[in-house]
């Protein structure tokens, strides 16, 4: 679909006022929820996510265990109020996509063997969605692993690209999502590169995937600064709270 | 029942007999309470209610749909739970189960039958075109007492909803436009109806403008438990899962009782009944107050 607006203006700004490898706004919180063993709430731009993370725990029912190595079962969830028309609540075809690759994704850098048998549940709702929601989704997991205390490779970040008036940027707005040329979300283990999460949607030549690849592995390193940031403050007022 | 219960319930029983709360509570005194509004950009309306480590979040949608054939001048409200696996390592995904069903049809029932949302004022055309609204709870962290997080989020997302009319405008004909002109100029003058709703000035200013959601003075729920011989005001999980009985008394501003609700296998005393009642009114007073402060009504 073409935009019959400019998506990014004369003097190279986008409709929210950013630049072409601008963020939008990320804040982050370990440990929100008492009954989760480990919890994150994210905002990301307009979306607000909050996980949960359950286990390592039996995984049931029994014929989905693995005798060798735990499963990762990551579930991603859609409020019926997080969008402009309300959405039936449950599953759709879409969220269980989601949670299939997202899934995937977790249980590379989660020490799975560790745990023979067991299931690790990541609950991943989606409170207000605009744009990049599995970005966020993924991200805020992998902060409630680290505040679950599940042994992990590294600490899993998403983040995306794409291509609006013909201009490679980073992290698409709603607008820039809906009416913009592609879109190309990623996950990386951002301590080797490894790529944990790829998808592409919309038409991109083969020079403007590399740059539009490079601007969200940069992407995904600047978001996992703030992942560490989080976490860190979560221990330093445990810290504290332990000394008074 | 599992050991864990047990040696809770044990715990629980023998601080009762001392006057004393797991958690350092008088029996009648609630948990803090937070509320926090328009906590969901995409919805009508939506509310973030706290109360101790339970949380529950209520968000509002509407729509434009057709009423139904026996009431065709009042607009449709539906609400849904969800127990979603986040909440509680007892909750699973999949269709809502029983729990979840009875907590959507107590909450509707609190806001339906006492009328809260004035529906006969969401019709735009008799008979074709009337306003849906939508009530969603979600709840996100699960400390006990379901009920109270949930109506009191429904009704703080429900006073801070503003009726999209601007975003359905360009799905109106003429006929509808003006019929629902027509209601707008009609909002003082319903017949039975001698509360003025809250937001009707603002609604008569502008056909087309976002207004409030009509609503009266919503009653407040207040849910006890009995555990032995104590009855214990808006219990933990701890002591939910041992109660024997439960008891929502839900008061409106005038000191009256608008809905009861009692549940699980054990039973009250009269006098039992008479001090529920007592408390409920007590606390639901502290909490209307809360309510009004943070919906600015």
């Amino acid at each position: 679909m073409k935009s019959d607006r400019e998506l990014i203006n004369s003097e190279g700004k986008r409709s929210d006022g950013r630049g072409p490898h601008d963020l939008r706004k990320i804040k982050i919180e370990a440990g929100v929820l008492h009954r989760a063993d480990g919890s994150c709430s994210l905002e990301w731009g307009g979306n607000k996510v909050l996980v949960a993370v359950y286990g390592p725990r039996e995984a049931v029912p029994r014929h989905v265990q693995n005798p060798l190595k735990a499963i990762v079962q990551a579930r991603y969830n859609m409020a019926a109020f997080s969008v402009e028309d309300r959405k039936r609540p449950g599953p759709d075809r879409r969220s269980v996509e989601i949670s299939k690759v997202i899934s995937e994704a977790l249980e590379k850098v989660v020490l799975t063997e560790q745990f023979p048998r067991a299931s690790i549940d990541v609950n991943i709702e989606v409170l207000d969605a605009e744009a990049g929601t599995r970005c966020a989704g993924l991200t805020a997991a992998g902060v409630a692993l680290v505040d679950a205390g599940i042994p992990m490779r590294d600490i899993p970040v998403a983040c995306a690209a794409g291509k609006i008036d013909g201009k490679v940027v980073l992290d698409l707005g709603k607008e820039e999502d809906n009416v913009g040329d592609a879109d190309l979300p990623i996950a990386i283990s951002p301590r080797t590169g490894e790529v944990l999460l790829l998808q592409m949607d919309g038409h991109l030549t083969i020079d403007e995937f590399n740059e539009a690849f490079d601007l969200a592995v940069k992407g995904c390193h600047t978001v996992s600064e703030i992942q560490k940031k989080a976490i860190m403050q979560k221990y330093q007022s445990a810290a504290a709270e332990v000394q008074e | 029942m599992t050991v864990v219960p047990i040696i809770k319930r044990d715990y629980i029983t023998k601080l009762a007999e001392q006057g004393k709360r797991i958690d350092g509570r008088g029996f009648d005194q609630y948990r803090t309470i937070e509320i926090e509004t328009n906590v969901v950009n995409k919805a009508e309306g939506s509310a973030r209610v706290k109360i101790g480590n339970t949380q529950v979040l209520c968000g509002i949608k509407m729509d434009i749909g057709e009423p139904f054939p026996d009431t065709p001048k009042t607009g449709v409200m539906s609400t849904a739970a969800e127990f979603v696996p986040l909440a509680s390592p007892d909750f699973e995904s999949g269709p809502p189960r029983e729990d979840a069903i009875e907590l959507a049809r107590v909450v509707d029932r609190g806001v339906r039958e006492s009328q809260v949302i004035q529906l006969e004022q969401l019709c735009i055309t008799p008979g074709e075109k009337v306003w849906l609204v939508f009530i969603d709870i979600h709840i996100l962290d699960y400390d006990g007492n379901l009920f109270d997080a949930a109506s009191l989020a429904a009704l703080a997302a429900l006073l801070t909803t503003k009726v999209p009319i601007s975003r359905f405008l360009k799905d109106l004909d003429e006929k509808d436009r003006a019929s629902w002109q027509q209601r707008l100029l009609d909002l003082y003058t319903i017949p039975g109806v001698d509360v003025v709703p809250f937001g009707a000035e603002e609604v008569n200013k502008n056909a087309v403008q976002d207004f409030p959601l009509p609503m009266i003075e919503p009653p407040i729920s207040c849910t006890a438990v009995k555990i032995n011989d104590f009855v214990l005001f808006d219990p933990c999980f701890d002591e939910e899962i041992i109660a024997d009985a439960r008891l929502t008394v839900a008061t409106d501003h005038n000191g009256d009782i608008r809905a009861m609700q009692k549940g699980l296998s054990g039973s009250f005393t009269r006098e039992e009944i008479q001090k529920v009642i007592k408390g409920a009114l007590d606390n639901g007073q502290e909490i209307r107050k809360k309510l009004n402060e943070s919906t600015g009504k």
